[in-house]
């Protein structure tokens, strides 16, 4: 079946032959590689996105069912040349150590943000309790973030 | 692959009496998908059907997320959503899907044991009530036939006066329950309803028996009271516990419940 979406705020259409996952789609068949793939069963949130505007795991939405739906990706977060609010904090405080994890963090904050502009600590903790840095550099990340808190997107 | 993406709950129903897999918010689906274990060719997508996410009062829609839940459930069973997952997951994770899956390590199934809650089951055929004594048959087993959607949890209209949740784990976040409970209390009864540590979620009733005559425990009447429910669960040993530990571990929450439910 062909699967239309708005991804990234560009109509999308993909055929789906399998139960395969958004994130598989996304990468394999679309080749926007941003969001990773890593444990495919929701637990380690590298493969974050926003659909209709609240952040899930990609591995664990059906392709299918996303037909009509808004998906953003990290891709359509901020670019090279004009990083967004939540990248600019992650670079500005060295928020990355091996990367993998970044995109996930990226989205799951992004998603914090517009929500709440100015989160505690134990917001910011709690917003990025579903994305795992397995260089376990989260001080920095959390640094991050209590520095953007207030500050505006 | 036929995939409905139906808005009505008749619609719903009809894919299913047709063979259709469910797929509600995907958090247990995918995961059978994604290792190899499930290849559902026919497909129904719950999540553009308003009917299943209707909360009104005492009847929670299926298709209600833990996110809703944890922001506007009563208070043990808002504990229980924020326990669920992570952000990741109380956005696309349902009740209803917690139900079907009948995990024993359910983060929901205490609350709706505790407060004697009902599940409505809805085919062709018509919608039924199923208690959940009835509803929970063993490991990742219940009675729903394979024609049958979960249509709403039904809570009773009073809940008793205080409810507690608790979860024991190996960390905060992004944790399955090595022993999850809820403990309510009101004038003259006591409950006590345990996950993780039987096939099916429990209600430890001696313990419950026990305490649910004395007004003003004792600090003997609390220690008899967390043996008791040690005593009664019957958890095993398995990669995340062990029997003897979940034992202990489900008497001591059991109490610091009841302990939070007296003051």
């Amino acid at each position: 079946m062909i699967v239309t979406f708005t991804l990234n705020g560009q109509e999308a259409n993909v055929r789906v032959v399998t139960p395969a996952s958004l994130l598989d789609v996304l990468r394999d068949q679309i080749g926007l590689r941003g969001s990773k793939s890593a444990c495919e069963q929701g637990e380690c949130g590298s493969c974050s996105v926003l659909l209709d505007g609240d952040v899930v795991c990609s591995c664990l939405v059906m392709a299918a069912d996303v037909d009509g739906s808004k998906v953003a990706t990290v891709e359509g977060m901020g670019s090279p040349d004009v990083l967004s609010g939540v990248q600019k904090a992650m670079h500005e405080a060295g928020a990355v150590q091996c990367g993998f994890c970044t995109p996930g963090i990226v989205v799951s904050a992004t998603d914090l943000f517009r929500r709440n502009p100015d989160p505690t600590t134990d917001e910011i903790r709690e917003a990025l309790s579903g994305n795992i840095c397995r260089c376990t550099g989260y001080g920095a990340i959390i640094r991050a973030f209590e520095g953007l808190a207030g500050a505006g997107l | 692959m036929e995939v409905h993406h139906p808005t009505t709950l008749s619609e719903a129903v009809a894919a299913v009496a047709d063979g259709a897999t469910p797929l509600a918010g995907g958090t247990d689906l995918m995961v059978e998908v994604n290792f190899g274990n499930a290849r559902p060719e026919n497909v129904v997508g719950l999540r553009r059907v308003s009917e299943l996410k209707t909360w009104e009062g005492h009847r929670i829609g299926s298709g209600v997320t833990w996110r809703r839940i944890a922001a506007d459930g009563p208070r043990a069973l808002a504990q229980a959503a924020r326990t669920v997952g992570s952000p990741q997951i109380r956005n696309a994770g349902t009740i209803g899907g917690n139900l079907a899956t009948a995990s024993p390590a359910g983060d929901g199934h205490p609350f709706i044991a505790a407060v004697d809650a009902s599940i409505e089951l809805i085919s062709t055929a018509g919608a039924r009530l199923v208690p959940w004594t009835e509803f929970f048959t063993g490991v990742k087993r219940t009675s729903m036939a394979p024609d049958e959607l979960i249509g709403a949890v039904l809570l009773p209209e009073q809940l008793p006066e205080r409810h507690e949740f608790g979860k024991v784990g190996v960390r905060n976040a992004m944790v399955i329950a090595t022993v999850c409970a809820v403990v309510t209390r009101s004038e003259d009864r006591v409950t006590v309803a345990l996950g993780s540590v039987a096939p099916t979620p429990m209600r430890a009733r001696r313990a419950e028996e026990m305490m649910s005559s004395i007004a003003n425990p004792t600090e003997a009447d609390l220690a008899e009271f967390q043996r008791i429910v040690s005593e009664e669960v019957s958890p095993i040993t398995d990669h995340r516990s062990t029997e003897q530990y979940r034992r202990h571990a489900a008497g001591v929450l059991a109490r610091r419940l009841l302990e939070r439910c007296l003051r």
